[in-house]
């Protein structure tokens, strides 16, 4: 079967002061149609990037993605970011209706319709005429997964959606997650530094190196769905897939470390000398 | 809304809304400005000040009534207030459209910025006599010189508006795929109101003052020119009076503005 997302020798130049800085390194993926992909990585390793090109917010230097865009009339991407991004100035149902309205993909009722569903599954619904300075961070959170799934993408980009947000809440909206998912099957590319959210979440779990990222390892997860996240806790699959997770990962994020001391004691020397 | 937003907090999540930004309550703001009207009023009873210069509060009150009954007083004000609109509207839309747009082109902002940044720092009170030249006396030199003041605070506040709204707003919109318009409209734009009302707050300020300083010159009513006339016939208490009209305009178009902003961007949450 053709793949959803094709990624192939895919690298990434910056341009910094003094020289270029490699965020990827020829990196090849392969997501299939309705996967739930997730990424985890160290810090640094270039994964905001990889998600940044699928969602065209930024471009390769090398080599060459190729996304098909198997149905028109829905858009091809819906990213979900780790920071704030609910449009303070619209209220809650504006800023889950902004997506379809913006792109002029707006049909009336049928539209409100899927506005008002999406908002009631994120329990958002009872604050559809709040503005987000009257919301919490999890409440945030919530309208924009519920932004992205109003536009019914066909991929949805999510980068680390739940890491700014407290343990309790993370949980809660691990799990609505899950179950949306479940019942809206997209393929999703979900980037985390979280190894329990991955396996808990995805069907696949790719791990990345340091700087300048690759992929070190694919891992299939075989829990059948629907999960329940806190019975899969409970397992020792689950617990033997994120050991070996982290033992690759573990390296990768001793060799980050090393990376950064060395940046920072060269940029001291350089200071001083 | 405030209530209603605080109660579903607490049924939902322990988290409570953004502190808001304190006022004083009136009678607490009141206190100082009056005590030391009391102690003016004490001194110059008490001749412990000159009250040629610094005349009672309460006789300034008196003249100050004495005023409002003639036509003068509000024909002075009238004029003052009607250059000042126009002047501000002469200043303000094209102050906003310049800034817009070097907040939101790069070649708009190589441009202009070199030459705001140049003429910005000259206090604009100094081309006052290069504009009663161009202008003459009458009604155009008042309107350029508060239309001068209003541009450069619209232009530079509405550019550091438009330049101060978080990227990640526009990835947002680009992901979505918004065009390029619908990105200004939805994104550039509201997200710049902020930084545009607060140039507005600033402006009324500077207008007033090169207003009543165009005035002191180069008219022969507004209250700007009271105030000189005042001086020249040494009628002080009037002056204190034209004093009082500023202060009081000065505070109720600040006060307009704010509420404004307030009335046109609730989800501030001021």
């Amino acid at each position: 079967m053709k793949p959803k997302i094709a990624i192939r020798n895919v690298s990434r130049f910056f341009d910094v002061k003094g020289g270029t800085f490699q965020a990827l390194r020829n990196v090849n993926l392969e997501v299939g149609a309705e996967q739930f992909l997730c990424i985890v990585g160290p810090s640094g390793c270039g994964k905001s990037t990889l998600l940044r090109m699928l969602g065209g917010l930024e471009m390769a230097s090398t080599g060459d993605i190729s996304i098909a865009h198997d149905n028109p009339a829905r858009p091809l991407t819906a990213m979900i970011f780790q920071q704030e991004s609910v449009f303070p100035w619209l209220t809650v149902e504006k800023n889950a209706a902004y997506g379809l309205q913006v792109t002029n993909n707006w049909r009336g009722a049928e539209s409100a319709e899927r506005v008002t569903y999406f908002l009631e599954k994120t329990g958002l619904l009872k604050f559809r005429d709040f503005y987000p300075y009257q919301l919490s961070g999890g409440m945030k959170q919530r309208l924009s997964v519920a932004r992205a799934f109003v536009t019914n993408p066909e991929i949805l980009l999510m980068d680390e959606p739940f890491a700014a947000l407290d343990e309790q809440n993370k949980l809660l909206l691990q799990q609505e997650l899950g179950k949306l998912w479940e019942e809206f099957r997209s393929t999703v590319v979900f980037i985390t530094h979280s190894l329990d959210e991955a396996v808990l979440l995805g069907d696949r779990v790719m791990v990345m190196s340091s700087a300048p990222g690759h992929i070190k390892q694919a891992f299939d997860i075989p829990f059948a769905r629907p999960r329940d996240f806190l019975e899969l806790r409970q397992q020792d699959d689950f617990h033997h897939l994120t050991r070996q997770m982290w033992e690759l990962l573990r390296q990768e994020v001793e060799a980050a470390r090393a990376q950064e001391a060395g940046r920072l004691s060269q940029e001291r020397a350089r200071r001083n000398g | 809304m405030a209530d209603q937003a605080a109660v579903s907090h607490t049924e939902h999540v322990a988290e409570t809304p953004p502190p808001r930004k304190r006022r004083l309550p009136l009678p607490t703001a009141a206190l100082s400005p009056l005590a030391l009207l009391i102690l003016w009023e004490i001194a110059a009873r008490l001749g412990w000040i000159e009250v040629q210069f610094f005349p009672a509060p309460t006789t300034i009150a008196e003249t100050f009534w004495q005023m409002t009954r003639t036509s003068q007083f509000w024909s002075d004000i009238g004029i003052s207030l009607s250059r000042m609109a126009v002047g501000f509207t002469m200043g303000a839309v094209p102050g906003l459209l310049v800034g817009l747009a070097m907040g939101l082109f790069r070649p708009a902002r190589s441009v202009f910025q070199p030459l705001i940044a140049a003429i910005y720092p000259l206090p604009k009170i100094a081309l006052l006599p290069l504009i009663l030249l161009i202008f003459g006396l009458g009604e155009m030199s008042k309107y350029v010189i508060v239309a001068i003041g209003v541009f450069f605070l619209m232009a530079i506040n509405s550019m550091a508006g438009v330049m101060n709204v978080p990227a990640i707003y526009f990835d947002v919109a680009r992901n979505l795929k918004a065009s390029r318009w619908k990105m200004y409209f939805t994104v550039a734009l509201p997200g710049a109101l902020p930084g545009i009302f607060t140039g507005l707050r600033i402006c009324v300020g500077t207008a007033l003052l090169l207003l009543v300083a165009a005035e002191f010159v180069g008219a022969n009513e507004g209250i700007g020119y009271r105030v000189w006339w005042a001086w020249s016939v040494f009628w002080v208490k009037t002056m204190y009076v034209g004093f009082a009209v500023i202060a009081l305009l000065g505070f109720a178009l600040t006060y307009a503005v704010e509420y404004l902003e307030r009335r046109f961007l609730p989800w501030q949450g001021r």
